[in-house]
């Protein structure tokens, strides 16, 4: 069997003595949407920045096509083929929104041209009208836009994307999300973190669900009950709904 | 005809300080890293440059082709070895890091060159000068204007329209979102303080050929460059420059009321527009 396109290995991660992630085993493969759900503070965004690179791990925790990458500095990861949408947008501010685009494809992972500044104002027209102004003018799901294209002008195979329907409105969240099966049949991978289990289950293939810095439940997104998923993500004494 | 001549002078001066101030404006303004050597880096590279120019009699333009790559790979380590460690969203570890570094640059020219006064020789291009009408104008000042006009519009342009400019900019709005990006910020960085200690280049040449240098001169350069980048408004290179200018004619002007008003006038101007206006004459607020 093929090694997956992205996974890691007994992950810990720590910010200083605290340590926030617990052995994680997590996969994704090539062209699969996961979903990683889970409450405030279970690990998802540790557990992303951890493959980005952005919080040392060991070299064998991470692994990209079956290769050993944790440590490796986020731009490094960038240039293998891994892209993100940081949690809280991270947009650069006092930059128009073509230029916070162009950033991504100056610095756009080798091999891979399927992403173009057409494509990704075709998958978000509003952007085009308003590729000349600065970001901080947009309206936040407008800039949730521009977060997820700049990461797309990254040519990912694998993109990480964290909490990407936080405090939108349901309308501006389903214009989002509905950029997810375009990006998906491109061939790219895609790890949806979301509080919204619903949202997540349904766009996803496989999820897993995070509690205290570990893994509490991984299956089909089709397969997994609602009392399965409650239990995994209060814990167990909490499974009374 | 003495203010215009006054206005005239003022503008020429400004010249020289804009060369002081784009590294500033970039790694100030820009980076957002305080770095009190600036003035000192200047005064190296000067009398450097001096020392080269009497050593091998080189001329000024030999001088400045040799002296700016210098500069720049002088900028490049110091970001590398120093800066790029001490870089966060907190200043404070900048100034001290830097302060220390003037200090230490400071007693070790005066070890190497003594405390005398020095400059660079021109080759007789210091005294030229066209007459127009009463006033004389100076062939060098106009040179070292026109310098620093081209270099702030490269500056400007690179900044604006480059992969590199935009890289920096994106590092200095975020740099951690910057590194998810795909670019190296501490790379970045190294670059750019090489591009501002190598504009710092052109005008320790330009000082050392219009006037003298000693090695304590440092600190008085670095307060011009800090006033002029405040006075324009933070992170705009053009405005850089026209702060250069306002300080510059201050002083001309100044220097006109009396002789010994000039450089104090230009601190009260300064400190004026601090006070009007503190995002600068070109600054958001
Ligand atoms: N920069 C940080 N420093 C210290 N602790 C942190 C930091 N970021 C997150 N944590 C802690 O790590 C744990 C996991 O946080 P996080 O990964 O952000 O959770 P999630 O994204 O699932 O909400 C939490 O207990 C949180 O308080
Ligand atoms: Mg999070």
């Amino acid at each position: 069997m093929s090694a997956p396109l992205l996974s890691t290995h007994g992950l810990q991660a720590f910010y200083g003595d605290f340590q926030a992630l617990f052995g994680i085993d997590f996969e994704v493969a090539a062209g699969e949407v996961v979903a990683l759900i889970g409450a405030n503070g279970a690990g998802k965004s540790t557990l992303l920045n951890a493959i980005m690179g952005a919080i040392r791990v060991a070299p064998d925790m991470v692994r990209l096509d079956g290769a050993p990458t944790g440590g490796a500095a986020p731009h490094v990861m960038v240039a293998k083929g891994v892209g993100i949408v940081p949690e809280g947008r991270r947009l650069f501010t006092g930059m128009s929104v073509e230029d916070n685009l162009r950033v991504a494809i100056d610095h756009s992972a080798g091999g891979n041209d399927a992403w173009t500044l057409e494509r990704v104002y075709a998958l978000f027209p509003i952007l085009k009208d308003k590729r000349r102004d600065l970001v901080q003018s947009l309206s936040g799901g407008q800039q949730q836009m521009v977060a997820v294209a700049r990461a797309l002008l990254n040519q990912p195979r694998v993109l990480l994307c964290d909490e990407i329907s936080l405090g939108l409105a349901p309308k501006v969240i389903n214009e989002i999300y509905a950029a997810i099966p375009s990006i998906s049949d491109a061939g790219t991978a895609i790890v949806l973190v979301e509080q919204d289990v619903g949202l997540a289950k349904k766009a996803s293939d496989r999820l897993y669900c995070m509690l205290e810095g570990k893994v509490t439940l991984t299956g089909k997104s089709a397969d997994v009950s609602r009392e399965d998923i409650s239990a995994a993500y209060f814990g167990a004494g909490h499974a009374v709904a | 005809m003495q203010w215009l001549d006054a206005l005239i002078q003022g503008v020429l001066l400004g010249g020289l300080y804009a060369q002081y101030a784009l590294g500033m404006a970039l790694m100030f303004g820009v980076m957002r890293i305080v770095n009190i050597s600036h003035g000192d880096l200047m005064i190296l590279l000067a009398l450097v440059g001096v020392s080269l120019a009497v050593s091998f009699s080189l001329g000024p333009f030999v001088l400045l082709v040799l002296l700016v790559p210098i500069a720049a790979a002088i900028g490049y380590v110091l970001q590398h070895a120093v800066l790029n460690r001490v870089v966060s969203q907190d200043p404070l570890p900048s100034i001290i890091a830097t302060f220390g570094l003037s200090i230490a640059m400071q007693n070790a020219m005066l070890q190497i060159w003594s405390a005398d006064t020095r400059s660079i020789p021109g080759g007789g291009i210091e005294q030229a000068s066209w007459q127009v009408g009463p006033i004389f104008i100076g062939v060098l000042p106009v040179i070292v204007l026109v310098v620093a006009t081209a270099l702030t519009g490269g500056l400007d342009a690179v900044l604006r329209f480059s992969k590199f400019g935009r890289a920096l900019r994106a590092s200095a709005a975020d740099v951690e979102a910057a590194a998810l990006t795909g670019i190296n910020p501490k790379a970045v960085y190294a670059w750019a303080t090489a591009l501002a200690v190598g504009i710092l280049g052109f005008a320790a040449v330009f000082q050392g050929l219009r006037s003298t240098v000693a090695p304590s001169d440092g600190p008085a350069q670095l307060i011009y460059a800090f006033e002029a980048v405040i006075i324009g408004g933070m992170g705009s290179v053009w405005g850089a420059f026209m702060g250069s200018m306002v300080l510059g004619i201050s002083q001309a002007i100044g220097f006109r009321i009396s002789p010994g008003f000039g450089i104090l006038a230009g601190h009260l101007v300064f400190l004026a527009v601090l006070a009007v206006r503190p995002q600068g004459i070109f600054g958001r607020s």
